[in-house]
C-alpha cells in the first residue's frame, strides 16, 4: 500500500430512516476514533448532491483515500457513491459501504441495540476498507443485437423497438406461431378493441420485419456468456413442413382426416395433425402435431404430402441446432391460466356449463369455436349467466396474490354477454372490484348502469343439486352475500371462473437456464421491486410482461418498452463495464492440482501445461469466489473480497 | 444480566443479502445479534473464515445462500454444504458443540424467513451459552 490511509467515514440520517433509531452523531464520534479515520461526520441525506459533494470536497482538502458511507442498503447505492468518489479522482473501490438501515435501524427496535450495531457496522467497513485496494473497471464491447424469448404482446413489443431502431432482434417461440395469449382475446378493455385488430398488424410486422428474425417452434437450451456478449443454442424443432417452400396455402390442413383438441381454442374445439393454431398465425406455415399424425402413429396416410404441390412436408426433417451471439436478453415468457378444476367446489370439469376465463374468451371470438356466439353446451343460448372472481387468486390455498385484470376483465365479459343476448341477466360474485387503470373505473361506472348484478362475496359452491323449482335443471351459485350478511343461492344457465394467472409450470427451469431468481409467487423477480423493474440480478438480462407477475396489456407493453430501451442504451454505449472483482491465481503459490479447474462453474480457469499452473480468464470470471475458498495453497486471491479484507470486517464487526 | 450472544452470518449477494434488504423494508423486526458480513456467493465461506469469527469473538455463525438450484453461481452453494458438514464434525471432534454453526437458505423474497432464520439461531447460541475460549477472552 502506497502512502498513509486516510479514511473519511460519513453517517447518513436518511432523514429519520437511519437517525429516527440510531444515535448517529455516537456512530460518528466512535468512527472519528478509529485507526486511520481522519474524518467523521453525519448529514441529513448522504446520497444528495450536497452530500455527494461533501464527500469529493474532503477527499480533495483533506487528501482521502479511502471512503466510507453508512446509509442504506449497497444495492441502492452503491453505484452513486463509487461514481462520487471516482468523480473526486479515487478509485470506486477503495470506497466500502456499511448498511445501517435495511440492516439495522429499520429491522431493529431498540434504539440502543440498534445503534450498537450501527457502531459495530461502520467499524468493520473501516477496518475493511483499510485493506482495499484499486481495481480496474474493464469494459467489454456489446454485440449490437438481443435475443427476445416468448412471442406474446410483450415480446413482440420488446423486439419491435430493438428492431425499429436498427438492429437485429432474434425472436424465439416455443409454439408454432407467435401472438401467446393475447392472439385468443375477443375484446381487449377497457376500450373495447378488437384484440385481433389492434394485434394482427403487430403480427404481421414482426413476421415482416428485416431485422427481426423469427423462430418459431423453437426453444432456448443453454445460455453462456455474459453481459454485452452472450451465446444462445436455440433447438429448432422439427414442423414436418418446410418453411422455406410453404406458401401458406393451408390445403394440406383442409385434406388431413385426424383431428385433435384445439389448445388455441382451450378444448372447446378441433384442429387437424397438421394445423396453424388460428387464421392470422405468424408464420403461417403449419406444423405436424405427431402425438395425432396417424404417419407417425401408424406408418400411413401422408395425405398432407399427397396434396402439397410445393413438397413442402418433409416427414424426415430433424430438429436443428441454432446458435446466435447477442449482445442481451429479454425474458418474456408470460404467464399459465390456473386451473380450476384443483377447486373442486366450483365444479369445473364436471358440469359442462363451467366455463374458465380464457374459455369464454374463444367463444365470444367472432372466430372461435362457436363463431362468436355465447352457447350453452346443448347449443341453447344461456339467460343468466354468473362470474366468480378471484378463482386461484386472493386464496391462500392456491395463490395470494390479486391477478389484477381479471376484475376487468369479467366486467368486460359483462358487456359482452348484454350485447349479445338480450335481456341477459349477469351476476358478478367479486371480494373487491380492483378498476385500478386509466379508465378502468369509468367502465366499471358504465357496467354499473347496464345492470350488471354486482354481488360482494367469494362464491363457495357450485352445485346442480336443486333445492326449490327454480332451481331445477340449473346450476346455482352458493355465495355469501357480505353487504347483505346473508347467505345466497342464484340458480343461472352458464358460470365463468376468472381464473388467476399463474407463473409458467416450467419457470423454476427458465430461471436456471437465464440465472435469474424468483419471488415467492413464482414470478420472476426484478432487481428493485420500485427502480429497476425490469432488470434481473444477471446484467444484461430482462424481464418484462406477465413473466415477472400478473399485469395488464397496457403495463406489459410499457415494461416490454422500457426493457427495450435499457438494451438499446448499451448497444449505442457500444461497451459495457464488467465486474473488476475477479479471481487471480499468484504462480509462484499455485501446486497446480486443478482443483479449482474442475469447480469453476463458467470454466473460466485454464492449466497451463507448460508452466504447471493454473490461470484464471478475467472476462469469463463472475467473481463467485469458489475457486478462493477451495484453494488448498491460498494461491488464488478474490479481488475485493480477499481473505485478509473479509477478516478484517469480521474483527471489526465483532470488536 | 442475560448473556447475549454475538453471531456472524455471511449473506450471499444475490439471494440472502437481499432476502435481509427485503426484512429491512417491510419494517420486519429481528435480533440485533445477528451481524451480516456480505461475500458475492456463500460458496467463498472457507472454513478459515469460520474459524477465524469464532476465533475474533462470535458465539455463533449463519452461512446463508441461495436455494438449491438458484444459486447466481450455478452451484456455489452445494460446495458451501459439503464443506459446512466437514467443518461441523471437526468442530464436534474438537468439543465445540456444532449447532453453533449452521447453514441456511434464504432467497431475495424470503424477508420473513430470515428473520425467522436469524432470531431461532440467536435464541440457540445464547442457549448454548459464550463460545468456550481459554480465559474467556479473544485469545484465539
Amino acid at each position: 500500500m502506497e502512502g498513509e490511509v486516510k479514511i473519511g467515514v460519513y453517517i447518513c440520517n436518511c432523514g429519520t430512516n437511519i437517525a429516527g433509531t440510531v444515535d448517529v452523531k455516537e456512530v460518528a464520534k466512535l468512527a472519528g476514533g478509529l485507526p486511520s479515520v481522519v474524518i467523521a461526520k453525519d448529514y441529513m441525506y448522504m446520497c444528495s448532491d450536497p452530500g455527494q459533494n461533501m464527500i469529493k470536497e474532503d477527499i480533495k482538502q483533506l487528501g482521502l483515500n479511502r471512503i466510507v458511507v453508512a446509509s442504506c442498503s449497497p444495492m441502492l447505492h452503491e453505484h452513486t457513491f463509487r461514481q462520487a468518489v471516482q468523480d473526486a479522482g479515487l478509485n470506486p473501490y477503495l470506497f466500502e459501504m456499511a448498511n445501517i438501515r435495511e440492516h439495522c435501524s429499520w429491522i431493529t427496535e431498540d434504539p440502543k441495540l440498534a445503534t450498537e450495531k450501527a457502531k459495530a457496522l461502520v467499524s468493520a467497513a473501516v477496518r475493511r476498507v483499510y485493506y482495499q485496494e484499486p481495481l480496474e473497471v474493464r469494459e467489454v464491447p456489446v454485440t449490437p443485437s438481443i435475443l427476445v424469448v416468448g412471442g406474446g404482446i410483450a415480446g413482440i413489443q420488446a423486439a419491435l423497438e430493438v428492431a425499429n431502431a436498427g438492429h437485429k432482434a432474434y425472436l424465439v417461440e416455443r409454439e408454432s406461431s407467435i401472438g401467446g395469449h393475447m392472439a385468443q382475446f375477443d375484446k381487449t378493455f377497457p376500450t373495447l378493441d378488437c384484440a385481433s385488430c389492434i394485434f394482427t398488424p403487430l403480427l404481421s410486422t414482426v413476421g415482416q420485419h428485416p431485422n427481426i428474425e423469427l423462430m418459431t417452434y423453437s426453444e432456448v437450451e443453454e445460455i453462456s456468456g455474459y453481459i454485452g456478449n452472450f451465446q444462445a443454442k436455440i433447438r429448432k424443432k422439427a414442423r414436418y413442413v418446410d418453411e422455406d417452400k410453404c406458401n401458406g396455402c393451408l390445403v394440406c390442413v383442409e385434406k388431413c382426416p385426424w383431428k385433435a383438441v384445439s389448445e388455441f381454442d382451450e378444448g372447446l374445439s378441433q384442429r387437424k395433425a397438421i394445423y396453424t393454431p388460428f387464421a392470422q398465425a405468424v408464420p403461417n406455415v403449419p406444423v405436424i402435431d405427431t402425438e395425432h399424425c396417424v404417419y407417425f402413429l401408424k406408418g400411413t396416410c401422408r395425405a398432407c404430402e399427397r396434396f402439397c404441390d410445393l413438397k413442402a412436408i418433409d416427414f424426415e426433417q430433424p430438429d436443428k441446432e441454432v446458435e446466435v451471439a447477442v449482445g442481451a436478453i429479454i425474458v418474456a415468457t408470460g404467464y399459465d391460466a390456473f386451473d380450476p378444476s384443483a377447486i373442486t367446489n366450483y365444479g369445473y370439469g364436471r358440469y359442462d356449463n363451467v366455463f374458465t376465463a380464457l374459455q369464454f374468451e374463444r367463444m365470444c371470438n367472432a372466430s372461435g369455436p362457436t363463431g362468436g356466439k355465447i352457447v350453452l353446451k346443448d347449443g341453447s343460448e344461456p339467460k343468466n349467466i354468473a362470474i366468480i372472481h378471484c378463482v386461484g387468486s386472493r386464496d391462500k390455498n392456491y395463490h395470494e396474490y390479486c391477478s389484477r385484470v381479471c376484475c376487468m376483465y369479467s366486467l368486460k365479459y359483462s358487456h359482452l354477454i348484454k350485447e349479445k343476448i338480450e335481456n341477459a341477466e349477469v351476476y358478478q360474485f367479486y371480494i373487491d372490484m380492483r378498476c385500478f387503470g386509466k379508465g378502468y373505473e369509468e367502465f366499471y361506472e358504465r357496467l354499473s348502469n347496464e345492470e350488471v348484478k354486482f354481488i360482494r362475496g367469494k362464491a363457495s359452491e357450485v352445485t346442480d343439486r336443486a333445492r326449490t323449482e327454480e332451481e331445477q335443471g340449473k346450476l346455482v351459485v352458493v355465495a355469501e352475500d357480505s353487504l347483505m350478511s346473508a347467505l345466497i343461492r342464484v340458480p343461472v344457465d352458464m358460470v365463468i371462473l376468472s381464473t388467476a394467472l399463474e407463473a409458467r409450470s416450467d419457470a423454476a427451469a427458465v430461471a436456471r437456464l437465464f440465472n435469474i431468481s424468483r419471488s415467492a409467487d413464482g414470478f420472476f423477480l426484478e432487481r428493485h421491486p420500485k427502480l429497476d423493474p425490469v432488470a434481473t440480478t444477471t446484467d444484461g438480462i430482462f424481464i418484462v410482461g406477465c413473466a415477472q407477475g400478473p399485469k395488464d396489456i397496457p403495463d406489459t407493453v410499457a415494461q416490454a418498452s422500457a426493457a427495450a430501451a435499457r438494451v438499446l442504451a448499451m448497444i449505442s454505449q457500444g461497451k459495457v463495464e464488467i465486474e473488476a472483482a475477479t479471481a487471480v491465481i499468484d504462480e509462484e503459490l499455485c501446486s497446480g492440482c486443478k482443483i479449482c479447474n474442475l469447480l469453476c462453474p463458467y470454466s473460466a480457469i485454464t492449466f497451463d501445461e507448460e508452466k504447471k499452473v493454473s490461470r484464471v480468464n478475467e472476462v469469463l470470471c463472475k467473481a463467485c469466489g469458489v475457486c478462493v475458498a477451495a484453494c488448498p495453497s491460498a494461491a488464488i486471491t478474490g479481488k475485493h473480497f480477499t481473505t485478509e479484507q473479509i477478516m478484517a470486517e469480521i474483527e471489526g464487526v465483532l470488536a | 444480566m442475560s448473556f447475549e450472544p454475538k453471531i456472524i452470518a455471511f449473506l450471499c449477494n444475490w439471494c440472502s443479502y437481499r432476502g435481509a434488504d427485503l426484512a429491512g423494508t417491510s419494517r420486519m423486526k429481528c435480533a440485533p445479534n445477528v451481524r451480516p458480513i456480505r461475500v458475492m456467493c456463500s460458496g467463498r465461506v472457507e472454513p478459515l473464515l469460520i474459524l477465524k469469527a469464532f476465533e475474533a469473538g462470535a458465539d455463533g455463525v449463519l452461512i446463508l445462500g441461495c436455494h438449491p438450484g438458484d444459486c447466481h453461481y450455478l452451484e456455489g452453494n452445494y460446495k458451501t454444504l459439503r464443506r459446512v458438514d466437514l467443518l461441523k464434525k471437526m468442530l464436534s471432534q474438537l468439543g465445540i458443540e456444532d449447532e453453533r454453526l449452521r447453514l441456511e437458505w434464504v432467497s431475495a423474497s424470503e424477508g420473513e424467513r430470515f428473520v425467522s432464520i436469524t432470531d431461532k439461531m440467536t435464541e440457540q447460541v445464547r442457549k448454548l451459552g459464550p463460545f468456550p475460549r481459554r480465559n474467556g477472552g479473544n485469545n484465539g
